[in-house]
């Protein structure tokens, strides 16, 4: 419930005290005092009021101490007088500052990386050296990313309001993007170690969760929360006992999350009647239609097709282009996936890319060139930046090279494939 | 994306590097806090390690049972690793430019020591989901 207080304590400090760097101190402050307090004392009657007023008290005490009390004292004076309506405690009369904030977060003159962290602490509510352990980095260098990040937005003089109308789509589209990034930040193989991370995947879908409640109409906005929900839904299957990447065509598809799979295909279904479809729900579209499927050989590859022909024609992303051709493969055979990838071939963007040689090796295996299948792979293994995909790519590689002996110990071989 | 940038250079070298002034040493040493107090404030920072001096090192295999077979200390030509950086950076040309920082420390007299260092990629945890 803390974490769902935070923005909303934030967006009421920011208001009133038109000081944005230095609400975010105060909401942290007043939220490790509500984790002392409350369970000692118990909850009190309106939380959200009680954070205000400490974050408020915490804000008027700081400013006191500072060189010139007396003029900034009566500056934020005139500003609660003058600047829109003082905010009163318990007041509900701000139910979106969250996605001011959202907003505010996401702005376009911070760093991707900026940008990210400064979500999570000021939406998010979460504390420095939480999010620091999340990225795997120290909490000092976390701690400068977030304050270079309060600064970028003091120095680019943005008020606390929403952005004029014509902004919201572009403002949106990267606030989406943000979330995006933690969601795949937190997408990683479960291990003992990483018990010690913060859920990033959580994380991410308790923020586009709020995203979504407060502008339902954004189809996009649903379309990411149903994309994460379907993607985290097969998180248990996607790797096996010795943490190794399993693929969708194999993945024990009855270990699957049904309740969020379910909740996925409704958010889907409501959205896409609404008629603004962007790459956000085709892709939820594409993760629906393998999750709809008991087996993987009962996968409707040809509408998986139709909806890559849109995306393809939607965005220019290469990435994307790779997994058309592998549809195109599904449906018109491995001759045909083959032939488009000759053509990317050509795309600068995908020079170097591991994701170019990783499809080829598996759609010349499809086709039985095991040899050249087998190259590739190892192309691939050369070329990516995961550990587990380079683990993963090997092992097909290794599978490919030696066909009949399979008595090395502890190399991981096709397991159960029927 | 995070690289590791090692630092690596000869016995001789080492030997060399010996024979600074203290001022000499103190210099380069200033000057390589303040790149990490750089690194830090420009939240790229992720962790660095001096090493022990090569006498010191050692190579170890696993012999019978898994007891350690050691092996003693380096010939002349070896290159060591003397030390590394982590960082944390958006593109890899940033984490050319940390190294090429990083090798310009100062040698006696103030002019770039130049000493190689390699940037490797560190490998991720993540993984896209594989059709």
């Amino acid at each position: 419930m803390l974490r769902e207080l935070a923005p909303q304590v934030l967006g009421a400090l920011t208001r009133r005290f038109r000081d944005f760097s230095a609400a975010e101190d105060a909401v942290q402050e007043a939220l490790l005092a509500a984790a002392i307090q409350w369970p000692r004392d118990g909850l009190p009657e309106n939380p959200r009021a009680w954070l205000i007023q400490v974050g408020a008290r915490r804000m008027t005490d700081q400013i006191r101490q500072e060189g010139a009390r007396r003029r900034r004292e009566s500056e934020v004076a005139q500003q609660a007088d003058t600047v829109g309506p003082a905010f009163e405690i318990g007041s509900d009369s701000y139910p979106d500052d969250t996605l001011v904030l959202l907003f505010m977060c996401c702005h376009p003159a911070l760093t991707v990386a900026s940008a990210t962290a400064l979500t999570l602490r000021a939406a998010g509510g979460l504390t420095t050296a939480e999010i620091a352990r999340a990225f795997l980095v120290p909490e000092a260098t976390m701690a400068q990313r977030i304050s270079r990040a309060k600064q970028a937005i003091r120095a680019s003089g943005v008020p606390f309001q929403m952005p004029p109308r014509k902004e919201w789509a572009t403002r949106l589209t990267a606030v989406m993007h943000v979330l995006y990034l933690i969601f795949n930040e937190g997408y990683v193989a479960t291990t003992g170690s990483q018990l010690q991370r913060l859920d990033l995947t959580s994380e991410a879908i308790r923020l586009t969760r709020i995203l979504h409640r407060l502008a339902p109409e954004e189809s996009e906005v649903a379309g990411l929360l149903a994309l994460m929900l379907l993607t985290d839904a097969r998180r248990a299957a996607r790797t096996g006992a010795a943490q190794e990447l399993i693929p969708l065509s194999r993945q024990d598809r009855s270990v699957w999350d049904a309740a969020e799979i379910a909740e996925g295909i409704a958010l889907l279904s409501a959205a896409l009647p609404k008629g603004s479809i962007g790459p956000y729900q085709l892709q939820a579209a594409i993760s629906a239609v393998h999750s709809e499927a008991a087996r993987a050989e009962d996968t409707d590859w040809p509408q998986i097709l139709a909806l890559y022909e849109l995306l393809k024609r939607m965005s220019d992303n290469p990435v994307v282009m790779l997994n058309h051709a592998i549809a195109v493969a599904m449906v018109r055979g491995p001759a045909a996936g083959l032939q488009l990838l000759d053509e990317l071939d050509r795309d600068e963007r995908l020079a170097g890319h591991h994701r170019l040689p990783a499809v080829r090796a598996h759609l010349l295996e499809m086709a039985g060139d095991t040899a050249r299948a087998a190259t590739c792979y190892h192309i691939a293994a050369g070329g990516t930046s995961s550990q587990p995909e380079q683990v993963y790519l090997l092992t097909q590689a290794a599978r490919l090279s030696k066909p009949d002996l399979d008595n090395s110990p502890g190399v991981s071989r096709d397991k159960g494939r029927s | 994306m995070k690289y590791i940038l090692l630092m690596t250079g000869t016995k001789a070298g080492v030997d060399i590097y010996r024979t600074w002034s203290d001022k000499d040493i103190q210099a380069h040493f200033a000057f390589l806090t303040r790149l990490n107090r750089e690194l830090t404030e420009s939240g790229e920072f992720v962790a660095t390690a001096p090493l022990a001096p090569p006498e010191q090192a050692k190579v170890v295999r696993a012999g019978r049972n898994g007891t350690p077979v050691t092996d003693g200390v380096f010939p002349e030509s070896k290159e060591f690793l003397l030390g590394y950086w982590i960082v944390d950076v958006e593109s890899p040309e940033r984490a050319y430019a940390i190294a090429a920082k990083l090798s310009g420390g100062p040698r006696p007299g103030g002019t770039a020591l130049s000493m190689p260092i390699e940037v490797r990629q560190m490998l991720t945890p993540h993984s896209a989901e594989l059709p």
